[in-house]
C-alpha cells in the first residue's frame, strides 16, 4: 500500500512537470511572443524592446522555462505583463475564491448526488427514478450560463431574495464571500449533481443485482441496512475515481459560471487574461488549475485505497 | 397437510411476455417436505431450479414473479406475511447457501461483521456472546484458524473457505430448513468432497431439512434421500433416491442417467438428442415439455400435458409410463478404442516451462525469479491419439495449451510438430503451414464465437486464410463442415446469439476443422454444457478422430470424461506432471498419491 | 447486425426516442434550410424600435440593436452544428483509434497511451481552447481541431474500456491463434463489437461539445459578430432579460431543445442496442 501511494505521488509530480512543459511550449508556439501579443498594434521599436527586456524574453526558451519552473517550485508564479502587481497577489485571493466556490459546490453536490443516484437506482424505472433522471438530463444538457441566467431572473429579479451579480473585491473576507455565493454554487451544483448522480445510479443498479446484495436480503437484513451497508459502499468504490475525473472536467464550467455571476475567481481572471493577451498570467493560472486537478485525483486515489479492502491487501496492483 | 415443513402447490413462476402471454420459468410444481427431510432437485441449467429454490424464500429475481400457486412454510406463505415476519423467516426459519460464495459475500465488509449480522437478527444471544458463537460455528464447519478468519475480508479466503463461511453463516440462525443452490459447483473435486461430507454431517447431527439444487445427480445422491428431476420448469419425476437412481422411469431421467460419463464403464455415455428450449420458446406448448427430445413421444404427448402418476413411492409425469418402464430404447454403445494408433509422434513437448510475469527490475536486481506456472513438462502425442490433460484449477492446463498454440511465450523447452516444425515461437513468428496444423477450441461457447459474424462467415475465415479456394468451392466446403458437426446447412446465416450452447460449440469445432488440422487443442470444451449435450459432443469428437485421424489434446477437470474419451492421460499438479500413461493403466492403478486422491474424490 | 434503419426503428420504439429524433431532425433541417427561410437579413437593424416585443412583423421581437430575433435564432445554430458535428467526428475517430489500440495491444503501449491521456486531462481544456482561439481566430477549422482534440481524450478512455471487455473473449484469442494480423483483428473482431458503445458515447459527446461551443460563444470566443449564434445572443441580451425576454428565451429554447433532443436520442439508442450500462461519464 505504501508503494502504491508513493507511485501515485510520483506520478502526480511527473504530471505537473509535463503539464508545465506543455503549457509553456504551447504559449511559445503561439504566433508572436508575449510582448508582441500584449502590445498588439503598438508592438514595435523601443516599446517592444523595453517590454522584452523587462520580461526577459530575449533569453532562449529553455532558459526561460527553467527560470519559470524553478520559480514555480519556490512559489514564485512570475510577472504579469499588464499589471504591475506580482502574480501571487493577483491570483492568490481569486484562487481562494474559486476553491471556496468549488469546495462548497462539491460538499453540497456530492452527497446529494449519491443520495439521488441511490434512490433512482432503488426505484429504477418507477416514478421517482423517472423524475430524478429527467431533471438530471435537464441539468446536464442545459448550459451553465442558461441555468445561471434563469436562477438570477428567478431568485434575484423576480423574488428579489438574493443578489444576482456578485459585487465584491477579490480579497473580501471569507464571510463576505460565503454570503454571496449561493447562486453560483447552486448553478455549479446542479450540473455536478446531474452528472455524478447518473454515474452512481448506473453503478448502484449493477451492485443491486449482485449476489451479495441478494444474499443480504435473504439473510433477513432490513432494506435500509442492505442499501447502506452492503450496496452503497460497493457501488461507490468504482465511481470515486470517475467522480474526481468528471469534477475536474466540469471545472471548465467554473469559467462560465464566474463570468455569469461576475464572481472574482481565477476562472473569470483567466478569461480576462486571455482577452488582455497577458500570457504569463494565463500560464500561471493554467498550471494552478492543473495542480487542482492533480490534487483532486490524488485525493480520490487515496480515498479508494482507504475504502477498498482489495487494494489494501499487500502486493495489490491497481 | 400437517407435519410438513414446506409445501408447494401448483406453483408457477414467470413473467408476462409480449402480447401479455405468460412465460413460465417454473410450471405447476407440487412438493412437500417434512422436517429433517433432504430433497435434491436435479436439472439442466436453465430448467428453473434456482428460481424455484428462491421462491421458497419468497424471493424472485428482477422481473420475475409468482404467476399462480401457493407456498407454505410452517403454515405461512412467505409471499403474504409482513415484511418483519419475512425478515425473521429468511435466515431464521430457512437459510440459503448460495452457489458462488465468493460473490455472495459483501466485499467491503469483514467476515465477522457479516456473521454478526445474522446473529443479531436471528439469535437471542447477548452481543458479548457473538464472538464465541462465531468461533464455534467456524469450528463446526472446520475452518482453520477461526479467530484469524473472522478478521479477514472475503477476497482473502480461498473458494473452499468462502463456501464454508457461507455454510456457517446459514447455520448461525439455527434454521429448520437449509436451501442449497449448487454449493459445490465451481469448486475443485477434492474441495467438493470435503464440503459434501461436511453437509452430510450437518444433516445427520442437526437434523435440519434441506433442499439441495444441483445439475449433478451424483452430488445430490451423496446428500439427499429424496430426488426430484426437473425439466423445462416442471418436476417430471420424484421419489426416493435408490428407486430413482436404480430404476428411473421418466424418459428424461433415463436419458439423463445414461448420458453421464462414469469411471470404470466400458460404455460410452448416451446423448439425448436436441437441447432444452428456453422459456420464451416453450411459450405456448401445451403438451409434455420433453416431447421435442423424447424417443417415445406420441401425438398425445404433444397435445396434452401429462399428469403426475404415482408409482409405488414416487410419481412420474409421463403418458407412456409402461413403455418407458420397459426401458428398451437406450442402448449403450461400446466404448471405441483408438483405431490402431501409429507409432509416429505428431507432437513432442520437451522440458516445457512457462511463466506469466517477467521479473520486475527490482527482482532481477536481487537475482530473484517469479515462479513458473508450468515446470519441466514433457509429453508426446501420436497421430490419431486423444490425450487427456487433467488437474485442478490453476494447475497449468490451459497455460500448456496456450503455449502450444503460440499465444503464450515459453520460458524454456522445445515443442516440435511432426518432428520438423518448431513450435517454440509465438504465433506471429510461425509460418501459415504450422498455424494451420494446430487449432484451438475453447471452454465457453458464448465467448468463443464473434457475435457479429454469421456461422457462414465464421467458418469461411480459416478457409480464406489457409487455402486458395474459389467462391463456389468455398460454399461447398462450409456446407460440408456444418454437416460434419451435424448441423443443418441452413445454420450458415445464423448469428451465434441464435444458437444454443451445444450448437455454438459445434460451430467452434467446425471452425477448427476448417483448417484441416493435425492437432486440435480442446480446453474444457464440454464443461459449460449440460451432460446430455456433452455426451453428444464427446461422440462427435470420437467420430471425427475415426474419420480423419486428427489428434486431440483434451483438457478437462472431469476424470470420467477423460476416461471415456481419451487414450492416454497426463495428471498435472501445480504445473508439474505427476503421472502419465494410458487411461486404462492410470485409472485402474494410479501410482502417484495425487492421482489416487483425485480418483478418490470422483463421486 | 443492426443497420442504420433498424437502429432508427429501435430508437423510435420509445416515446422519448421519438421526441429526440424529431428534435434533432428539426434542427438539422433548419440548419440546412434556414438561409432560404428566414424573413429578414440577420444583420439588418430596424432603427428606433429596439427591444420591441413580438409583433406581426417580428414574431419574436427585436434585440438590443433592433435586429429580428426569429431570423437570428433560426440561423444561430448553424455554426455550432457545423463545428460540433465535425469536431465530434474527429474526436471519435482519433479517440477510438488510440483507445482500441491501447486496449488491444496492452502492455507498454497501453501504459504510454493511458499515461499521456492522464496528463492531457490535467490540462485545463477550457483555458487552452480560449487561448488557441484568441491566437488563431475562431475559424470553424480551428474550433473543430481544438474541440476535436480535447473531446477525443475522453473517447480514448471510453474506447479502451470497451475494448478491454472484448479482447478477453475467446474469439479474439482464436483469431490470434489462427494467425490473423493485429489490424484485421481490430477491424473485424473488436470494432464491430465495440461499435454500439462507441455510437452511444459519441452521441453524448456531441451534445457535450455543443455545450462547450455555446459556452465559448457566450464568452465571446465562438463566432464573430454580427454572425448570429445562440450563445452570443444570450450573452448580449441577458442583462435585459426582465425588460425584453424574447432575445434571450428564443436562443435558450433553441439550444436546449437541440441538446435535450440529442440526449433523448442517445438514451433511446442505448436502450435499444442494449448498452445502457455504459458509464457515459464525461471523461
Ligand atoms: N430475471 C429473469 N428474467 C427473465 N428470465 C429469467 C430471469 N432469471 C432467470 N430467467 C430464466 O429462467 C430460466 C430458469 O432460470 P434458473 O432458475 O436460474 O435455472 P437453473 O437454476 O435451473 O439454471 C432460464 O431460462 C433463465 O434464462
Ligand atoms: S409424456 Fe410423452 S413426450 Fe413426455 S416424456 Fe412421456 S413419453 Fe416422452
Ligand atoms: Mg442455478
Amino acid at each position: 500500500m505504501l508503494r502504491l501511494i508513493t507511485r501515485r505521488l510520483i506520478f502526480a509530480v511527473v504530471t505537473l512537470w509535463v503539464v508545465s512543459i506543455v503549457v509553456f511550449s504551447a504559449i511559445e508556439l503561439l504566433p508572436g511572443d508575449a510582448c508582441q501579443a500584449f502590445l498588439g498594434q503598438m508592438a514595435q521599436g523601443k516599446r517592444l524592446e523595453n517590454c522584452r527586456v523587462e520580461h526577459d524574453l530575449n533569453a532562449p526558451a529553455y532558459a526561460r522555462y527553467s527560470k519559470w519552473a524553478i520559480g514555480l517550485a519556490s512559489g514564485d508564479l512570475g510577472k504579469s505583463i499588464k499589471r504591475s502587481k506580482p502574480l501571487e497577489e493577483i491570483i492568490g485571493p481569486r484562487f481562494r475564491n474559486t476553491v471556496i466556490l468549488g469546495l462548497t459546490a462539491a460538499l453540497v453536490g456530492i452527497p446529494l448526488a449519491i443520495v439521488l443516484g441511490a434512490l433512482a437506482a432503488l426505484y429504477r424505472d418507477r416514478r421517482a427514478d423517472l423524475w430524478i433522471s429527467f431533471i438530471a438530463i435537464f441539468c446536464m444538457t442545459v448550459p451553465e450560463f442558461i441555468i445561471g441566467t434563469l436562477l438570477i431572473s428567478f431568485f434575484s429579479v423576480w423574488l428579489g431574495w438574493l443578489p444576482g451579480i456578485v459585487i465584491m473585491r477579490a480579497d473580501a473576507p471569507l464571510l463576505d464571500v460565503l454570503s454571496k455565493i449561493v447562486l453560483p454554487v447552486m448553478t455549479l451544483t446542479l450540473v455536478m449533481v446531474a452528472h455524478i448522480m447518473r454515474m452512481v445510479r448506473t453503478s448502484m443498479i449493477d451492485v443491486l443485482a449482485s449476489d451479495f446484495v441478494m444474499m443480504s436480503q435473504l439473510k433477513g437484513v432490513s432494506r435500509l441496512r442492505q442499501v447502506v451497508m452492503h450496496a452503497l459502499p460497493n457501488a461507490l468504490l468504482p465511481t470515486i475515481n470517475l467522480i474526481a475525473l468528471n469534477i475536474a472536467w466540469l471545472m471548465g464550467g467554473v469559467l462560465v459560471v464566474e463570468v455569469v455571476f461576475n464572481y472574482p475567481g481565477i476562472g473569470r481572471l483567466s478569461v480576462n487574461a486571455i482577452s488582455d493577451r497577458d500570457f504569463p498570467l494565463v500560464q500561471a493560472i493554467a498550471l494552478l488549475m492543473a495542480s487542482l486537478y492533480v490534487a483532486l485525483n490524488l485525493i480520490a486515489d487515496l480515498l479508494a485505497l482507504v475504502l477498498n479492502p482489495k487494494l489494501r491487501t499487500r502486493g495489490a496492483k491497481v | 397437510m400437517t407435519g410438513s415443513l414446506l409445501s408447494i402447490e401448483n406453483l408457477s413462476i414467470g413473467f408476462t411476455g409480449l402480447n401479455d402471454q405468460p412465460i413460465f420459468i417454473v410450471r405447476d410444481v407440487n412438493l412437500t417436505l417434512a422436517a429433517g427431510e433432504t430433497l435434491g432437485l436435479v436439472g439442466e441449467s436453465g430448467c428453473g431450479k434456482s428460481s424455484l429454490l428462491l421462491a421458497m424464500m419468497g424471493y424472485y429475481k428482477q422481473g420475475l414473479g409468482r404467476l399462480r400457486g401457493g407456498i407454505a412454510y410452517d403454515g405461512q406463505d412467505p409471499g403474504l406475511v409482513s415484511s418483519q415476519q419475512l425478515q425473521a423467516l429468511r435466515g431464521g426459519g430457512m437459510a440459503l447457501i448460495p452457489q458462488n460464495a465468493g460473490q455472495a459475500l459483501t466485499p467491503t465488509l469483514r467476515i465477522k461483521a457479516q456473521m454478526v449480522e445474522v446473529l443479531r437478527l436471528h439469535s437471542d444471544l447477548a452481543p458479548g456472546a457473538w464472538h464465541a458463537r462465531c468461533l464455534a460455528l467456524f469450528e463446526r464447519v472446520k475452518l482453520p484458524d477461526p479467530e484469524e478468519m473472522l478478521e479477514r475480508y472475503p477476497h482473502e479466503l480461498s473458494g473452499g473457505q468462502q463456501q464454508r463461511v457461507a455454510i456457517a453463516m446459514a447455520l448461525a440462525g439455527e434454521p429448520d430448513l437449509l436451501l442449497l443452490d449448487e454449493p459445490t459447483t465451481g469448486l475443485d473435486v477434492t474441495t467438493q468432497v470435503g464440503v459434501l461430507s461436511l453437509l452430510q454431517e450437518i444433516c445427520r447431527d442437526l437434523n435440519t431439512a434441506m433442499v439441495y439444487v444441483s445439475h449433478d445427480i451424483q452430488v445430490i445422491s451423496q446428500v439427499c434421500n429424496q430426488i426430484a428431476i426437473m425439466y423445462a420448469g416442471e418436476i417430471v419425476e420424484m421419489g426416493p433416491r435408490a428407486d430413482l437412481l436404480n430404476q428411473p422411469v421418466h424418459p428424461y431421467t433415463q436419458g439423463l442417467l445414461a448420458s453421464i460419463p462414469r469411471l470404470d464403464q466400458q460404455t460410452l455415455p448416451h446423448p439425448i438428442a436436441g437441447e432444452m428450449l428456453q422459456p420464451v420458446h416453450r411459450g405456448s406448448n401445451v403438451g409434455c415439455g420433453y416431447a421435442g427430445r423424447c424417443a417415445l413421444a406420441t401425438d398425445q404427448c404433444r397435445e396434452i400435458a401429462p399428469l403426475a402418476q404415482p408409482i409405488a413411492d414416487r410419481w412420474v409425469k409421463c403418458h407412456e409410463v409402461t413403455a418407458a418402464r420397459a426401458g428398451e430404447f437406450i442402448r449403450p454403445a461400446q466404448k471405441l478404442l483408438a483405431p490402431n494408433l501409429s507409432d509416429s509422434e505428431l507432437l513432442a513437448v520437451e522440458d516445457l516451462s512457462v511463466r506469466y510475469q517477467a521479473p520486475t527490475w527490482l527482482q532481477s536486481l536481487r537475482g530473484q525469479q517469479p515462479p513458473a506456472i508450468v515446470r519441466a513438462v514433457s509429453f508426446g502425442i501420436r497421430k490419431g491419439e486423444i490425450k487427456g490433460l487433467v488437474g485442478e484449477s490453476g494447475s497449468g492446463k490451459s497455460t500448456i495449451l496456450k503455449t502450444i498454440a503460440g499465444l503464450q511465450p515459453s520460458l524454456s523447452g522445445r515443442i516440435t510438430l511432426s518432428g520438423t516444425d518448431d513450435l517454440a515461437g509465438p504465433v506471429e513468428s510461425r509460418p501459415r503451414r504450422c498455424l494451420r496444423k494446430v487449432q484451438l477450441v475453447f471452454q465457453n461457447p458464448d465467448a468463443s464465437l464473434n457475435p457479429r459474424k454469421t456461422t457462414g462467415e465464421i467458418l469461411r475465415r480459416p478457409l480464406e486464410l489457409y487455402f486458395d479456394l474459389g467462391p463456389g468451392v468455398m460454399d461447398e466446403e462450409v456446407d460440408a463442415l456444418l454437416q460434419r458437426v451435424n448441423l443443418p446447412e441452413s445454420y450458415k446465416g445464423r448469428f451465434p446469439g441464435q444458437l444454443s450452447g451445444g450448437e455454438k460449440q459445434r460451430v467452434a469445432i467446425a471452425r477448427a476443422l476448417a483448417a484441416k488440422p493435425e492437432l486440435i487443442l480442446c480446453d474444457e470444451i464440454t464443461s459449460a454444457l449440460d451432460v446430455s449435450v456433452q455426451a453428444a459432443i464427446l461422440k462427435l469428437l470420437l467420430d471425427l478422430r475415426a474419420d480423419s485421424g486428427v489428434s486431440l489434446l483434451f483438457v478437462s477437470h472431469d476424470l470420467a470424461v477423460v476416461e471415456t474419451l481419451c487414450d492416454s492421460v497426463l495428471v498435472l499438479e501445480g504445473g508439474e506432471v505427476r503421472e502419465a500413461g494410458s487411461c486404462a493403466e492410470v485409472f485402474k492403478n494410479p501410482q502417484h498419491a495425487y492421482t489416487q486422491a483425485l480418483l478418490a474424490s470422483v463421486l | 447486425m443492426s443497420s442504420a434503419p433498424a437502429m432508427l426503428k429501435g430508437v423510435m420504439a420509445t416515446r422519448s426516442g421519438k421526441i429526440g429524433v424529431v428534435l434533432v431532425g428539426f434542427h438539422l433541417l433548419l440548419a440546412l434550410m434556414s438561409p432560404w427561410l428566414v424573413p429578414y437579413d440577420f444583420a439588418a437593424q430596424t432603427a428606433l424600435v429596439d427591444h420591441a416585443g413580438p409583433s406581426l412583423a417580428h414574431w419574436a421581437g427585436l434585440d438590443t440593436l433592433g435586429r429580428d430575433v426569429l431570423t437570428r435564432t433560426m440561423l444561430g445554430g448553424r455554426e455550432a452544428l457545423l463545428v460540433t458535428i465535425f469536431g465530434t467526428g474527429l474526436a471519435v475517430v482519433w479517440g477510438s483509434f488510440f483507445g482500441v489500440l491501447a486496449g488491444y495491444l496492452g502492455g507498454r503501449i497501453d501504459e504510454l497511451i493511458m499515461r499521456s491521456v492522464d496528463i492531457f486531462l490535467a490540462i485545463p481544456w477550457m483555458i487552452f481552447l480560449l487561448l488557441v482561439i484568441a491566437s488563431f481566430g475562431n475559424a470553424p477549422i480551428v474550433m473543430i481541431l481544438t474541440l476535436g482534440f480535447f473531446y477525443g481524450i475522453g473517447v480514448v478512455r471510453m474506447a479502451r474500456a470497451a475494448t478491454l471487455e472484448v479482447v478477453v473473449k475467446d474469439y479474439v484469442l482464436a483469431a490470434k491463434a489462427r494467425g490473423e494480423s493485429p489490424l484485421s483483428i481490430m477491424m473485424t473482431e473488436i470494432l464491430p463489437n465495440v461499435r454500439d458503445v462507441l455510437m452511444v458515447e459519441s452521441a453524448m459527446r456531441w451534445s457535450w461539445m455543443l455545450l462547450a461551443f455555446s459556452a465559448l460563444s457566450f464568452l465571446g470566443f465562438g463566432v464573430t459578430p454580427p454572425t448570429p449564434d445562440w450563445g452570443l445572443m444570450i450573452a448580449n441580451s441577458r442583462i435585459y432579460l426582465a425588460l425584453a425576454p424574447w432575445p434571450v428565451l428564443m436562443p435558450m429554447i433553441a439550444l436546449s431543445s437541440l441538446i435535450i433532443g440529442i440526449n433523448l436520442t442517445a438514451d433511446a439508442l442505448a436502450k435499444s442496442l442494449g448498452v445502457d450500462k455504459t458509464t457515459r461519464a464525461l471523461v
